[in-house]
């Protein structure tokens, strides 16, 4: 065994706080820290140590890494053999872990195209609540023995287990990119995407903020070549750093420090009746807004329309930043939760104030 | 064969007690309890496991599933949940004492939706059936597993079931946005959403491939894609398999992720050939089939690429169907390669093994190997892209031993799948006939891990029992443990 896999000692720690019922909060590079709801726990198990790519093969379009690998070394480290993240996760800071990347399971532009962190998960070794070594999945393409716990864990905030490793499917890097740029209002911005969705197309991204539609395209030179001339629009210059500014947060829409909200809804889903600023993305699949209307209000607006909203970043951290759940599917939670953490120790109150 | 009864807990009503709390609310049709109606309910597509059923219902409406698993929850009478029967694993093989709840009534298209590129559906509808409603708006629904004309959408969702189009466009949990269940108290849960993923935890992900054991699949909302502006398909003959495997790692290299990349050996091909004459190479040991999909422009240029890549890795002959006509021909070879193949020999025994692809050449020559040993020949059908295996066991069961000596013949393959890395099953399901081999796969403490995530939807383990995972006990029994850092993985149990 190697020096950086800490697995054995955190196995410990996590055995004893299991047996005294003591809350342990999980960190990785700090990156993500406002997401999620504020949690009491002062004691940090901190994941960046237990680092390192430990399986990369190109062929297999596989590759294993600890939890505390940072993000930008994963990145690197498949850019060089002209392969990639497909979901495009955001870092917000160099710091990134793929610890953090799978806990918040959050995806990029790419992701209505290609599929989101737990489309490319394959597998994990998880320490969980009572400070059991667990492994689900593995490092092959499909894999249906056992339920499917790898994936459960994508955007559970650390409230189910420690991520020790885990396996991603990567793909190649598209030989080509471009993006289109369109003037047009919002509904009329919807109606374009949802009419392209509909068409064999080389999208790989679409977003509209400040009345300008951005299309990308990727893939062979040929087909981009094509599908730019089907498309029309203005070219937007190759050095642009639109789509990195967007899937960091940095573009101008989100450096106003006010409450940010994320709704996930049907693509086609109307603009939403709510005040505020939005961004669209994801083809009209991922509505970021800035308003300061009520929590309810804009739970109950989300779920109408299909889907659920999350306060994202700038909010109350106190109340529910996640939807609400009700009834049997919040018995379900709570449920799981026990299942992997009977004594709730792990991320208490981070993802929901009752676990 | 060789079939291990657990023992479930006893009824709490005799059969005519519960038939007749049945006929309270379901007409007397949808009820069935006598021999000869109940006998083809007695296996599913694994038809060498077979056990009649106590008793079979077939509600038609929601609010009766719901009373029935009302019933049942009250009476403790285990569940099994039914689509359309065409399960290689025994999901849905019956047990004594247990409902068989058929879903196949449920059948209808609630609504196809191309703004959202989604169609809501019942869990009995045909895999087939919505991609056939989809395509007025151009649309389709993209796991196409070779049953997809029989089998349902719900038994698609419990088993997360592949196709040959998977290596592009994913397996059914790629693409499901919601699910509708109701769990064994009879309560309706919905799991994922009209969005693109869900709130909270992604149970969505876990309810994929649960074969039957969390809840009952009232609804599914499916993805839809674009039909692509074009699909071309190529075949290539190869005269030594390994050859074919390596051009599969070639492409892959390459950058080119087709929709489907297929291999067949020499037994396969044969069988194929006399089945549905399409022209297949009967002399090459193997072929791959290699689709390539997407636009007009990207298909030429991958087209050109992916024939030198073949040629390059030593192809005897590469072909490109010349219209959608020749296209489909090709598949349907590839498509119905298990009954062809099931006409070779009185039964066949299909493996369900992932391996990494590196892995291909040793695994076929061991499988070879085992063929020689056992004396029984196996014909190799893959889904060569993503490293899943069909190998498909010729054997008879009518001769006195052979039964047995084809059920040891699958085992050692599933077990020489998970010494190179891969995994026992990649998507037919563990269902009854890999459960063993579940102890070869997992330590003690995550067959422990998934039963407890069994009683966070199901506290009484009603649900399809004795399927899926293995008791500790039966792992002990199996004897097969799992070997893992050199420590054996249940040695807190005696041996028996
Ligand atoms: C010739 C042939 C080719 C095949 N090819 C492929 C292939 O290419 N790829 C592939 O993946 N599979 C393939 N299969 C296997 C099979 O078709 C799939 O597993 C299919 O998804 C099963 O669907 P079904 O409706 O027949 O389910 P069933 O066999 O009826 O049931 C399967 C499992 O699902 C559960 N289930 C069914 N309906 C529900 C429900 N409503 N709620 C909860 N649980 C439910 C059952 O309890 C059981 O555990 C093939 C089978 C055959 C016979």
């Amino acid at each position: 065994m190697d020096s950086a896999d800490l697995g054995l000692l955190w196995q410990e720690r996590v055995r004893e706080h299991h047996s005294r019922h003591l809350p342990l909060h999980i960190e990785g590079g700090h990156s993500k820290a406002f997401y999620g709801l504020n949690t009491t726990a002062t004691t940090v198990l901190n994941t960046q140590a237990h680092c390192g790519i430990l399986n990369y093969e190109p062929s297999e379009l596989v590759i294993t890494a600890r939890a505390g690998t940072p993000l930008s070394e994963i990145e690197s480290t498949l850019a060089a053999q002209q392969q990639m993240l497909a979901f495009e996760p955001p870092h917000f800071a160099a710091t990134a872990t793929l610890g953090g990347c799978i806990a918040t399971g959050l995806s990029g532009p790419r992701r209505p195209y290609t599929g989101s962190v737990r489309d490319f998960v394959l597998g994990a070794t998880v320490i969980n609540g009572k400070g059991e070594r667990l492994h689900f999945g593995g490092e092959v393409m499909k894999n249906v023995a056992g339920y499917d716990v790898a994936r459960l864990l994508c955007g559970s905030m650390g409230t189910l287990g420690v991520i020790l490793d885990a396996s991603l499917k990567v793909l190649p890097l598209p030989e080509v990119e471009q993006t289109q740029v369109f003037e047009l209002t919002s509904a009329a911005a919807l109606t374009k995407m949802q009419m392209l969705a509909q068409q064999s197309l080389p999208l790989s991204a679409s977003c509209y903020t400040g009345q300008q539609l951005y299309l990308r395209l990727s893939g062979t030179a040929r087909a981009v070549e094509h599908a730019q001339q089907h498309l029309g629009g203005e070219k937007l210059p190759h050095t642009s750093p639109f789509w990195q500014k967007l899937k960091e947060q940095t573009l101008a829409f989100f450096t106003t420090g006010q409450p940010l909200w994320r709704i996930a809804v049907p693509p086609a889903a109307p603009d939403l009746p709510i005040n505020g600023t939005q961004l669209i993305d994801w083809g009209g699949a991922q509505r970021w807004l800035h308003t300061d209307a009520s929590a309810d209000m804009i739970f109950n607006t989300a779920q109408r329309s299909g889907g659920h909203a999350t306060l994202f970043r700038h909010g109350q951290r106190d109340a529910d930043v996640f939807q609400p759940l009700q009834g049997k599917l919040k018995e379900l939670h709570i449920n799981t939760k026990l299942a992997f953490d009977p004594n709730g120790i792990l991320n208490r109150g981070r993802m929901y104030s009752y676990y | 064969m060789s079939l291990y009864i657990e023992k479930l807990p006893t009824p709490g009503l005799t059969r005519e007690e519960f038939v007749r709390a049945l006929h309270n609310f379901l007409p007397v049709e949808s009820v069935l309890c006598d021999p000869a109606s109940l006998r083809p309910y007695e296996c599913d597509g694994l038809s060498a496991y077979r056990e009649l059923p106590w008793v079979v219902a077939i509600p038609d409406q929601l609010e009766h599933v719901q009373a029935i698993l009302k019933l049942c929850h009250a009476h403790q009478i285990p569940v099994i949940a039914r689509g359309a029967g065409t399960g290689l694993s025994g999901g849905a093989l019956p047990r004594d004492n247990c409902l068989l709840l058929s879903m196949a009534k449920f059948n209808q298209i609630i609504a196809i939706d191309p703004a959202n590129r989604s169609a809501r559906v019942q869990p009995g509808v045909r895999n087939l059936a919505i991609s056939e409603a989809a395509g007025a708006y151009g649309l389709y629904y993209a796991p196409d597993p070779s049953s997809q004309i029989a089998c349902s959408i719900g038994g698609n969702v419990a088993e997360n079931s592949g196709g040959v189009h998977c290596l592009k466009y994913g397996l059914t949990v790629h693409n499901v946005l919601q699910v509708q269940l109701l769990t064994i108290d009879g309560e309706f849960v919905t799991l994922g959403s009209q969005a693109l993923d869900g709130p909270g935890l992604d149970l969505l992900a876990v309810c994929n491939g649960s074969e039957g054991l969390l809840g009952i699949i009232t609804e599914v909302t499916v993805k839809l894609l674009p039909k692509p502006e074009r699909a071309q398909v190529m075949l290539a003959a190869f005269d030594d398999i390994t050859k074919a495997g390596a051009a599969v790692g070639n492409i892959i290299a390459a950058g080119i992720i087709p929709a489907g990349l297929e291999m067949m050996d020499n037994l396969a091909i044969r069988a194929a050939e006399a089945f549905v004459h399409v022209g297949y190479p009967i002399d090459a040991a193997a072929i791959l089939l290699c689709e390539l999909d997407g636009t007009n422009a990207e298909v030429s240029e991958q087209l050109l690429r992916v024939h030198n890549l073949l040629l390059t890795a030593g192809a005897t002959q590469v072909r490109t169907a010349k219209d959608d006509h020749e296209r489909l021909q090709l598949w349907k070879g590839r498509k119905s390669a298990f009954p062809a193949v099931g006409r070779l020999a009185p039964d066949y025994y299909c493996m369900d093994g992932t391996i990494p692809r590196k892995e291909l050449p040793t695994v076929l020559r061991t499988i070879a190997e085992l063929s020689q040993q056992y004396q029984l020949p196996v014909a190799n059908v893959f889904h060569a892209g993503d490293g899943n295996l069909h190998p498909l066991i010729l054997f008879d069961a009518n001769k006195p031993g052979e039964l047995r000596k084809a059920e040891e013949f699958g085992a050692a393959i599933l077990e020489l799948c998970v010494k190179v890395g891969g995994t026992i099953t990649g998507e037919h399901g563990v269902g009854i006939e890999k459960i063993n081999q579940m102890c070869v796969q997992f330590a003690t403490a995550e067959l422990q891990q998934f039963h407890a995530l069994k009683s966070a939807f199901d506290p009484a383990g009603l649900l399809n029992p004795g399927k899926a995972i293995p008791t500790l006990q039966r792992c002990a029994e199996h004897g097969a443990m799992h070997v893992h850092h050199g420590k054996l993985a249940h040695p807190e149990l005696e041996r028996f």
